[in-house]
Formats: C-alpha cells, sequence, structure tokens
C-alpha cells in the first residue's frame, strides 16, 4: 500500500519534471539520489536509463543502510551464524546454471538481471566452447540455460545441440513471448521437443490483468498462446516425458505463498479457462535486487519488504538454499554462486578461480558462498530457488 | 498511548495481547491458526472470506491483514472486490430486510 504523497516529498523531487511524477508513488527517503517512475522509463531497463541503482555498488549500499529510524536491519551472515550455517559451504556440484545474455524482448517490472531490448551483453560462441570444456570434464547432469531470453542468443540451438551431444540434461528458462515474438522462434516448441529440454516459464498470475502489470501489456495473452503451442507438441501431456513447469513470483511487495495449494489453483484455471496443462508450479520469493528494488523504493515498500523477508528467516529452507548446488556462469564466462550474485557483480575470489577457462570442481566446492542482505529472499517462508520452494 | 486510536504498526503487537492474559491468548492463536488453516475451504477461500468480514466489522487491521493475505494467497483484486461486495450485500440486505419488522408494526398500529 503506497502512502498518499505529501507536499513535502513531492518538492524534494524537484529535478525531476511533474509531468512524470505519478501520484501515489513517493520515494523512501532512502538518502540515495531521488527518483520516481513514468510508463516510459519503464519500457527500458535501469541501465539505458542511467539510473543509479544500475551500479551494484549502490544497490549493496542500499540494502545494508540503516532503516528510516536509525537501527539496522540483522545481518544475514549473523543468521546464518546462529544456526551454525556460516561460513556457508555447497554441498554439491548438481547444476550448471548459464546465463546466455541480458537482452530480451520483455522488461518485466521484477527483472533482477535488468535485461530487456536494449541490452546488448550477450554470451559469445567462445565463451560457450570454456562452458562446454568445463562440462565435459564434469560430471553436473543438468544445464539451465537463462537470461534475458537466451533464446535470442544466435549461438543458443548451436549449444543446446552440443550440451545434449554430452549426454547433459537441458532446462530453458523461456518467458514464452519469445516464441511468438518473430517468425523465426515459432519452432522453437518443436526445437525444444526434439532435444528434450526442460522447459520452465514465468507466469506470475493466471489473470491477465495481474500478469501484465508485472511482465508488460499483452503479454498474458502472447504466454497463454505460447503455452498451447507447447501443450501441442506433447509438453506436459499425459505419456510424455517432456516437462513444462510454471514459474509464480507475486506481482508485488508480498511473499508468495504455498506452492502446491497455488498449483492446484493455476492448474484447475489454466485448464478450465484456457485448457493448458503444466506439471509443476515452482513459487518462487522476489530478491530485493536491480528492478525489483527499484520498485520497492518507489513504491515505499523498501523497508516492510526487508522486515518481512527477515521476519519470514526459515532455517529449513537456509539449509537447502540454491547456491549449495548451483554453479552460475555470467555471460562473459565469469563465475558466481547464483544468478542474484552475478547480478550483484559478486564475483567469486581469484583463489577459486573467477571465470569458466578456470573451471575446477574440487576448488568450487570447498569455496565460501559469499552472502549479503539480498540472500534473505531465499530464505523466507518455504524457501525459494529456481526450482521453487526448497523446505 | 499515542493521541490516535487506531495504528497501522499496532497490528504487527497483535500476539502481544497474551502478555495480560497468556492462557486465554495462547488458546485463541492457537485456534485461529487452526482456523487458516487449508480444510474443506483453501487458505485463499478462507482470506478472502475474511476479507470480506474485516470490510463487515470495519476493522481497519484486519483489512490490512487480509489485504496482503489474499494477495498472497493467489486471489486477485477482482476476486477481492467481489468479496467486499459479498459483505455490503449482507449489511445492506441485514437493514433492508428489518424493513419488513417496520412494516409489520406499522401496519398493526395503522388504520
Ligand atoms: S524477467 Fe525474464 S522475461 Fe522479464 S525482462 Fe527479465 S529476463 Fe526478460
Ligand atoms: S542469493 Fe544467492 S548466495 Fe544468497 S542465499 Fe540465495 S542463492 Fe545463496
Amino acid at each position: 500500500m503506497a502512502d498518499i504523497p505529501l507536499l513535502r516529498d513531492i518538492s524534494s523531487l524537484e529535478q525531476i519534471p511533474s509531468e512524470n511524477l505519478k501520484q501515489g508513488q513517493v520515494n523512501d527517503n532512502v538518502g540515495i539520489k531521488q527518483y520516481t517512475i513514468n510508463k516510459d522509463k519503464m519500457k527500458k531497463s535501469l541501465q539505458a536509463q542511467a539510473h543509479n541503482l544500475s551500479d551494484t555498488q549502490v544497490q549493496l549500499e542500499l540494502l545494508n543502510k540503516e532503516k528510516k529510524d536509525g537501527a539496522d536491519f540483522p545481518k544475514f551472515h549473523r543468521k546464518l551464524e546462529g544456526i551454525g550455517l556460516f561460513p556457508l559451504k555447497p554441498t554439491q556440484l548438481d547444476i550448471f546454471q548459464v546465463n546466455m545474455g541480458k537482452m530480451c524482448n520483455q522488461v518485466c517490472k521484477h527483472c533482477h538481471v535488468d535485461a530487456g531490448p536494449d541490452r546488448k551483453e550477450i554470451m559469445t560462441r567462445d565463451t560457450m566452447e570454456l562452458c562446454l570444456a568445463a562440462l565435459a570434464k564434469s560430471d553436473i547432469r543438468t544445464v539451465d540455460l537463462t537470461g534475458g531470453a537466451p533464446e535470442m542468443n544466435p549461438n543458443f540451438r548451436w549449444f543446446v545441440e552440443e550440451i545434449t551431444a554430452l549426454g547433459r540434461q537441458v532446462i530453458v528458462r523461456c518467458n514464452l513471448t519469445i516464441i511468438l515474438a518473430n517468425p523465426k522462434y515459432h519452432d522453437l516448441p518443436e526445437f525444444f521437443k526434439k532435444h528434450k529440454v526442460e522447459v520452465v516459464s514465468s507466469l506470475p498470475h493466471f489473470s491477465a490483468k495481474r500478469t501484465d502489470a508485472q511482465r508488460g501489456d499483452g503479454v498474458f495473452e502472447k504466454s497463454i498462446k505460447a503455452l498451447q503451442l507447447l501443450n501441442k507438441v506433447g509438453y506436459a501431456q499425459p505419456d510424455s516425458d517432456l516437462k513444462l513447469n510454471l514459474v509464480y513470483n507475486p506481482s508485488g511487495a508480498f511473499l508468495p505463498s504455498s506452492q502446491e495449494s497455488m498449483e492446484l489453483e493455476f492448474k484447475r484455471r489454466l485448464k478450465e479457462d484456457y485448457t493448458i496443462d503444466f506439471n509443476t508450479l515452482f513459487a518462487i520469493t522476489n530478491i530485493p535486487i536491480s528492478r525489483f528494488l527499484d520498485y520497492l523504493v518507489i513504491s515505499g515498500n523498501y523497508e516492510s519488504y526487508m522486515q518481512k523477508l527477515i521476519d519470514a528467516f526459515n532455517p529449513a529452507a537456509a539449509m537447502g538454499v540454491m547456491c549449495r548446488n548451483t554453479i552460475s556462469i555470467g555471460w562473459d564466462g565469469y563465475l558466481f554462486d547464483c544468478d542474484f550474485n552475478q547480478m550483484l557483480d559478486l564475483k567469486l575470489p581469484d583463489s577459486v578461480g573467477q571465470h569458466i577457462r578456470d573451471f575446477d570442481r574440487d576448488k568450487l566446492l570447498k569455496r565460501d558462498i559469499l552472502l549479503n542482505q539480498h540472500c534473505y529472499g531465499c530464505t523466507a517462508g518455504a524457501g525459494s530457488s529456481c526450482g521453487g520452494e526448497t523446505t | 498511548m499515542s493521541k490516535h486510536y487506531y495504528d497501522a504498526d499496532d497490528l504487527a503487537k497483535f500476539g502481544q495481547i497474551s502478555e495480560f492474559q497468556p492462557k486465554l491468548g495462547k488458546k485463541f492463536f492457537d485456534y485461529y491458526g487452526s482456523v487458516f488453516e487449508a480444510g474443506a475451504l483453501s487458505e485463499r477461500e478462507k482470506a478472502l472470506i475474511a476479507l470480506a468480514v474485516a470490510h463487515a466489522v470495519q476493522c481497519p487491521y484486519c483489512i490490512d491483514a487480509y489485504t496482503s493475505g489474499s494477495l498472497e494467497k493467489g486471489a486477485d483484486e477482482e476476486q477481492m472486490m467481489e468479496a467486499v461486495h459479498v459483505a455490503a450485500a449482507i449489511k445492506g440486505g441485514a437493514a433492508l430486510v428489518h424493513g419488513v419488522q417496520m412494516m409489520n408494526k406499522a401496519k398493526d398500529m395503522t388504520m
């Protein structure tokens, strides 16, 4: 619930032309440059807006700043210390998650990658070769391709073919609308089917209004069409081993609730209204970084959201955080504990090997995972990972 | 004591009612917790009922809590407003149906 703006809040935004101010949205007085939103700006990445939150250092400072009343949020690593989990160590290496680039056909408001059509950073074929070499000498079974829209990378199909040829399972984080974005993507369902790719797709809600509010106008309709196309080639059909999983994440400053009950409701609604089938719903908590952090600040929800995450800290979820079995590779080949740390540019230390060309499984398994305040997003309630709840 | 009867921060202090009477407080919160667990009704349906009742009893704390609660359980704005209309219809209906009582009495008293 946004506060009604007070006159003094508006006057403190003097550098912003008044027509850009949206009623009901005030800054949270976080002590960094004031900002607000207008609709056109939302179609660009933070980077293209030269927004101060596109600077990862500014994000980390904000996350570590004291509250308005002067008190500090408890530090995440202290919470882990309290349950004997600090320093946090990996348990195994099961998932090789590759971020193929920040380029995307969408500009979702909550995007932690700050992706969009204006982002040009994508993985080169050389870096993909290095990933394949690392995979070939490891026993990691699952390769999780994300972005941006990974399909927009011109070497995407080649990469999927090569990974499959190594006998590894590919998961693609497909935003659905890409399938309809251009005729050259129309055959993606067939391509996915051919390589038995597991498709994981975001659908924040079974209502158009809530989905479009988060992901952009018209996204819901296109997503529904894309899901129907995936069903048509055999995804999530009885007797088919083609998996189609959906991701639910709240479109606002609240936490997701029970994955199981949401799944029932999604299944019922999507089947009744659109004859769509899917396998599993992953409920994912929005992590307070990048564009979601920006949303929290401008809507005045930042402190209460952090407090909600902290209050919902669950030791069992902390045991199962995804960085304990995942390694994340950035578009430029650098290694990270997870996709969130990647977006905050929290690189692994030199001693572990910072780049995919230095890939060393044993060293990676002994590393200390880099933690910060955003990690509370992974340990709230039933936990949250790229595969949904962790408890 | 602040100068206001209602303070949004008090919602988070609800649990503190047990300080003055722990035994009954505990019984109430145990019961409360059980009521909102999924049963024959889903958690989302219960949150929407709570939202409607919150409007009927016009409790700002409950409206705050069950607006968040309904969203968290996956309800959307349309469902939430329909729940509020259910409360309004029952409240309005409850007032109006007493009109029959008024009519009965009026008929008794008039020629
Ligand atoms: S959330 Fe996904 S689909 Fe949306 S802008 Fe980010 S990368 Fe693209
Ligand atoms: S944000 Fe990344 S490093 Fe932190 S707990 Fe989550 S997965 Fe681990």
